[in-house]
């Protein structure tokens, strides 16, 4: 009663602190984001410059005279003093602008916001399929740590490091759908199915569900399925192995002891007691492997010809369309960085022994 | 152990007459440790399989690499006597552009390291031991380069640079060195204040003496079982470039770039596809296994 009491007493001054805390971590976070998210704008701009096709010639075509070609340059604002052109391209980007794809003849912000929800649809899905199943796992993997059993998830998550993605991808659809006919190709979906959903998030399960289409759903569901179980087998290899990790940690703590001693069951001194600890930490983990589900699905799309941003960075580079491949890389870029940093974020957040 | 060779009593020796037979020592009992980890053992076996059979590749290989065979007769055999993982579209043998890609993959694992490992020791440790302003932009730059998406930015320079395999090459190493830097400059802010460093300082020593001499040494150890670890990774990202058509090109035996083309053959003639990917996954699994084995012989904190 008396330490509750005391706890009472101390906490206007702490929750003044913690809100401090939470500010001065927000402020940290959306400073290092906005000089992290300068720095991928410099890169891309560098990358820009150093490509070997002229942007000139390939808007003019070779056989224009010299006066064509100095004023398209001087039009592309391309005679400009670096500098200035880089504050131009800077303007531009965080505007949204990234000019106008070759290869498809749209604004390429435009292109992106059609392909995007698609990459983001399959990257969801696999994070969620590589959570519900690896944190399980690597639950089970430290409290048998040691066993066999841990040794086969061990080996599941080695196996999942090493393994090239897009070779397992063409593997499975060999194995799934040319051979079991169990799931269906390559793509989002059949092509009879095509233009019947119209698109509002983007997402064509998703869509196909708002506007009651049962059997476009199945039929998006059985594309989506084998390429976001991989990418879950992928998030799952890296989940399971810092669940052990993390678990094996709190379980050497002596709350633990103290937990047993007091008589509660295993079951929940694993799962209220030592997870619960470990939550902050592992949330962080998730949302690390969605970025890089995001950014890894690249190969993944290729192989499944999911018309994502990661076939449109591929496509547009095989094209030279060089607007097209920044725009996306920057897009996805900021994604990344930004997922990357808010997990950095929510652990200093959300976890009260960082402060 | 009464038995115990003359060779083996000189490394193990409590007492070492030169620098160079403790250092042996040491070797030897961290390769003793290592060889205790049945998985290490599989790993270090894979590997050093993989240096002798690019070594050996003119000896091992049925066929020639890049001349393929009969186009009427021998194209797209499967795994046979004569063609032992069958051919592929050129009736060449994919066997021996397996064994004679394992010399790329290996260069480029080699060439990586040798770019990315000093770049990344350079900025780790002399930004952890000026540290200060020096440290606060070196370690803001590595940030910025860390919170990158990692193969969307090896794509992007290899789109600028232009595909092949030096570019491939270049860009991964681009992306490959802040963990390394981050990994020194740790490993630097826990020496950089003891005694032996303000002895050597004392002495005379210049910054660039002790950080060359004596503070780099002490972090090659973790920053070795990182790249070792890194390798995998290394080995998939030029793979996977290699896939999109942006590394070696063809006829090159790349592994990732035979899988590309293999793809076309996929639903019929399997194998072409198939193997290289063995091949990749083989290796990389050898090179994680090795790295895990090797972080808990050199690193003494992650010991479970």
């Amino acid at each position: 009663m008396s330490l509750d009491q005391g706890a009472l007493a101390a906490r206007p001054e702490r929750r003044g602190a913690a809100a401090l805390a939470v500010l001065s971590g927000i402020a940290g976070f959306l400073l290092t984001l906005a000089i992290t998210l300068f720095g991928l704008v410099v890169v891309t701009f560098v990358i820009g410059r150093v490509v070997p096709i002229d942007p000139v010639l390939a808007v003019v075509g070779d056989r224009a005279s010299g006066d064509v070609y100095a004023r398209v340059r001087a039009e592309m604002g391309l005679d400009l003093p670096l500098i200035e052109q880089f504050r131009i391209y800077l303007v531009k980007a965080v505007t949204g602008d990234f000019g106008r794809s070759v290869l498809t003849t749209n604004p390429v912000i435009a292109d992106i916001r059609t392909y995007f929800p698609a990459t983001i649809e399959l990257a969801t899905l696999g994070t969620v399929i590589g959570t519900l199943i690896g944190i399980p796992l690597g639950v089970f993997a430290a409290v048998r740590s040691g066993s066999l059993a841990d040794q086969i998830v061990r080996i599941v998550g080695l196996v999942g490091y090493s393994v090239p993605i897009f070779w397992l991808g063409l593997m499975a659809l060999l194995l799934f759908y040319a051979r079991l006919d169990w799931v269906a190709g390559p793509g989002r979906l059949d092509i009879a199915y095509d233009y019947m959903v119209a698109p509002v998030t983007g997402m064509v399960t998703v869509d196909a569900l708002m506007q009651g289409q049962t059997e476009v759903f199945w039929n998006a569901v059985s594309h989506l399925v084998l390429p976001a179980c991989l990418l879950g087998y992928f998030s799952l290899a890296y989940i399971s192995r810092m669940t052990r990790a993390l678990l094996l940690n709190e379980l050497g703590q002596e709350y633990v002891i103290t937990a047993r001693v007091k008589g509660l069951s295993e079951t929940r001194v694993i799962w209220r007691h030592a997870l619960r600890n470990a939550a902050v930490p592992l949330l962080t983990v998730v949302v690390l492997s969605y970025a890089t589900l995001l950014e890894g699905s690249v190969l993944t799309e290729t192989v499944f010809a999911w018309p994502g941003i990661g076939s449109y960075i591929t496509n547009s580079l095989q094209n030279a369309d060089m607007n097209a491949v920044l725009g996306g890389t920057l897009v996805v870029g900021a994604a990344f960085v930004t997922l990357n940093l808010l997990s950095d974020l929510l652990y200093r957040l959300l976890d009260p022994r960082t402060r | 152990m009464a038995a115990a060779s003359p060779l083996r009593l000189w490394l193990t020796t409590s007492e070492p007459r030169s620098r160079m037979q403790a250092r042996l020592g040491g070797l030897y009992q961290g390769f003793r440790r290592l060889a205790r980890n049945p998985t290490a053992v599989v790993g270090l076996a894979v590997v050093v399989l993989l240096v002798l059979v690019a070594a050996f590749a003119p000896l091992l290989a049925t066929h020639s690499p890049t001349a393929g065979g009969d186009l009427r007769t021998e194209r797209l055999l499967p795994p046979g006597p004569v063609f032992w993982l069958g051919t592929d579209d050129q009736a060449r043998d994919i066997y021996s552009r397996i064994i004679y890609g394992s010399r790329l993959t290996l260069t480029v694992v080699v060439l990586v390291t040798v770019i990315a490992t000093p770049i990344g020791l350079a900025i780790g440790t002399i930004s952890g031991y000026f540290g200060g302003w020096i440290d606060r932009v070196l370690m803001r730059i590595t940030d910025i380069f860390l919170a990158f998406p990692r193969l969307v930015l090896a794509l992007a320079f290899v789109a600028a640079l232009g595909p092949g395999i030096e570019n491939a090459i270049i860009a991964i190493a681009i992306t490959a060195w802040p963990p390394y830097a981050r990994l020194a400059r740790a490993e630097t802010l826990t020496i950089r204040n003891s005694d032996f460093i303000h002895a050597v300082r004392l002495q005379g020593g210049s910054s660039t003496r002790i950080l060359l001499k004596h503070v780099v040494p002490l972090c090659l150890s973790s920053v070795t079982v990182r790249v070792t670890l890194d390798m995998a990774g290394i080995i998939l990202t030029a793979a996977g470039l290699g896939f999109l058509g942006l590394g070696a090109q063809p006829p090159t035996p790349e592994w990732g770039t035979m899988i590309a083309q293999g793809r076309r053959f996929l639903i019929d003639q399997w194998w072409v596809a198939a193997m290289p990917g063995i091949a990749i996954f083989v290796v990389s699994l050898g090179f994680n296994l090795l790295g895990d084995g090797l972080r808990d012989v050199l690193d003494p904190r992650s010991v479970r």
